[in-house]
């Protein structure tokens, strides 16, 4: 494992030699350098990390989607990035939204097509470019991204085999028993209130005015 | 053929008079996903010219199980069996990954007890033997010979023994724990691992008898799917497949983790980077795979197997009955689980078929915020047109058993 002066050196030698596109560089935990970059100039960047002799970054090894519901640009596309000549790895990030596509790097790795057309398919990320957007890996004619926070674990359909009418069917899906979520946040470790306190908490808020400094 | 047949078609003079041309139409053919050797639910679309090879395009996905969303609703302690059913065939490397991520996240890596550290070495290059020994026989099974896999399975067997003796089940075993592993060895195992070592090479030597020289089986795989170094790194190779091309990427020896710094062993490369040499690196790679699990028994020393601390891992029975604290700690772990710091890492091991990555961001809950895997045999499946392009169909079925694809892994 790298250690952490030598990928800062990595780091900034990056955000030089690229300019505006890099917004942010730092090392996740000491071990691992994270850039994150502008979307619309992203092949170039690529490009320039692959064919850099000081970066080298033949690979990449992974590409995915990853989606924060509560941020104004919800998704970010994440590139893991490796170089064997150095002997060293990179993380890039993007952020989008539903409507803007990213850039596809089919031209700078033709590995990078499946997974576009996953995080198309789990995200519903648009990749501008990619000649096979096609889904990847849920059925023929699914409806809906199921990787997004706002997906429903159980989905929507469930799909069953019709021996009347010798087909598959899917209908909307039910339930037995609701599906159960707990949080486990405990109060101990800064959480606000339980259910069932909310008086509690209500009480000791109008006494918190009361003795508040106006008072 | 006869004359009614030949006269049909258009006559030709000039110099080539004697070759008579076809043109016939490409058609389109559904290899798979219930043929045997597509290796589980593989949906290939083979556009044909004849009897070569056009296009290629696989259809993935009849195994999605939704791993990584169902992840995403599980502690990290429960997220562990899933691991076991993505590539499973090799379920501890798997767990590998998961269980280092975690770790990192947590950060305790250091702290893991070096038996639990040598244990898991270990039993990944024992899973590595298991792997290659099921690829290769049935490798060999889809370009004619049936002999291998009845003698590989034997051998396989003995290893999934050593399995079910320390995690209780064949396949699906849920050892590795973040921390340390579930249990120690039971009692005699070492011995029974080291007897099965010293009967393994003598195996070896007749596997290869079988099919290192075997003159059907050169002829359908040597020069069939080429891939060449540029090739593979563009297409995002890694482990066997990688090597075969003729690039020494080993994360085991150029990102050391676990004890493999510590172990004696060597990198198998191809020179072809064809469907021959892709089995003739799993092979060496077994004999390799071999000497690490006996320097690890060298290496094993008793001592303790989990992490001293509980809120990682569980106290022991014993404690449990006579400490009302133990008893908390038992309870809190297997209802609520730890909590991770939150931050993100993207934590690679060397699994038998490459490089098998876990994207994990944390959000300082008890359960991932994401967990992306990175399986390496979907990169390879990828290249499957790159490869096949202009071969025979029959050639199809070699390059897709010489990538070594499972589809647990692929679909998640």
């Amino acid at each position: 494992m790298a250690d952490a002066n030598a990928l800062q050196a990595l780091g900034a030698a990056i955000a030089e030699a690229a300019g505006a596109v890099v917004e942010e560089v730092f090392v996740e935990r000491g071990a691992e350098l994270v850039v994150r970059a502008r979307r619309d100039q992203i092949v170039p960047f690529m490009e320039m990390l692959r064919d850099d002799p000081r970066f080298a970054f033949e690979q990449v090894m992974d590409i995915c989607g990853m989606d924060w519901p509560e941020r104004a640009e919800r998704f970010e596309v994440v590139y893991n990035l490796l170089s064997l000549a150095l002997n060293q790895r990179l993380r890039v990030i993007v952020s989008t939204d539903e409507a803007t596509p990213v850039p596809s790097l089919i031209h700078v790795w033709p590995a990078a097509t499946w997974y576009e057309r996953e995080a198309w398919d789990m995200y519903g990320i648009v990749f501008e470019g990619q000649p096979d957007l096609r889904r990847l890996l849920t059925d023929y004619g699914f409806e809906g991204h199921p990787l997004r926070k706002d997906f429903p674990l159980t989905g929507h359909v469930q799909v069953r085999y019709d021996e009347t009418r010798k087909q598959v069917v899917n209908e909307p899906v039910t339930l037995t028993q609701d599906f159960r979520s707990f949080d486990f946040l405990s109060p101990w470790e800064g959480m606000t209130t339980l259910p069932g306190d909310e008086k509690v908490h209500q009480i000791r808020s109008e006494r918190g005015q009361i003795e508040g400094p106006q008072s | 053929m006869s004359t009614e047949l030949v006269s049909g078609l258009p006559q030709m003079d000039g110099p080539n008079a004697s070759q008579k041309l076809f043109d016939a139409d490409t058609h389109t053919i559904n290899f798979g996903p219930q043929h045997p050797a597509a290796h589980g639910v593989l949906r290939l679309i083979l556009e044909m010219k004849g009897e070569v090879v056009e296009r290629a395009d696989p259809h993935i996905g009849l195994l999605h199980r939704g791993t990584e969303k169902l992840i995403e609703y599980k502690t990290y302690l429960q997220a562990m069996p899933y691991m076991d059913r993505l590539d499973y065939v090799s379920p501890m490397c798997m767990e590998h990954s998961f269980v280092l991520a975690t770790e990192r996240l947590l950060g305790i890596e250091n702290d893991v007890p070096l038996r639990a550290k040598w244990i898991r070495t270990m039993f990944a290059e024992i899973t590595r033997i298991l792997n290659h020994l099921l690829n290769v026989t049935t490798y060999a099974l889809d370009v004619g010979a049936i002999t291998p896999s009845l003698w590989g399975f034997e051998q396989r067997e003995h290893l999934l023994e050593f399995y079910e003796q320390v995690g209780g089940s064949h396949y699906h075993v849920n050892y590795f724990r973040a921390g340390g592993v579930a249990k120690d060895l039971p009692a005699g195992l070492e011995d029974r691992i080291g007897a099965w070592c010293r009967q393994f090479p003598k195996f070896l030597d007749e596997l290869e008898g079988l099919l290192t020289q075997n003159r059907i089986f050169k002829q359908r795989t040597v020069d069939i799917g080429v891939m060449t170094a540029e090739q593979a790194m563009s297409w995002g190779f890694s482990g066997p497949c990688l090597r075969a091309s003729g690039c020494a990427w080993d994360l085991r020896k150029s990102q050391p983790y676990e004890m493999y710094e510590q172990l004696d062993f060597e990198i198998p490369v191809g020179v072809q980077g064809d469907c021959y040499d892709r089995y003739l690196v799993r092979m060496q790679e077994m004999r390799q795979s071999l000497r690490m699990v006996e320097q690890c028994l060298n290496h094993i020393r008793p001592g303790p197997v989990k992490i001293a601390d509980h809120k990682i891992a569980p106290p022991s029975r014993g404690e449990m009955k006579r400490s009302m604290e133990s008893l908390i700690h038992h309870f809190k772990l297997y209802t609520e689980g730890y909590h991770v710091p939150a931050g993100a890492t993207y934590t690679v091991t060397e699994a038998p078929k490459g490089e098998f990555g876990v994207y994990m961001v944390a959000d300082g809950t008890n359960r991932p915020y994401r967990c992306k895997i990175r399986a390496p045999g979907f990169a390879h499946l990828q290249a499957m047109e790159a490869l096949s392009k202009g071969h025979m169909l029959a050639d199809a079925v070699a390059i897709i058993g010489s990538l070594d694809i499972v589809f647990g892994e692929i679909d998640r």
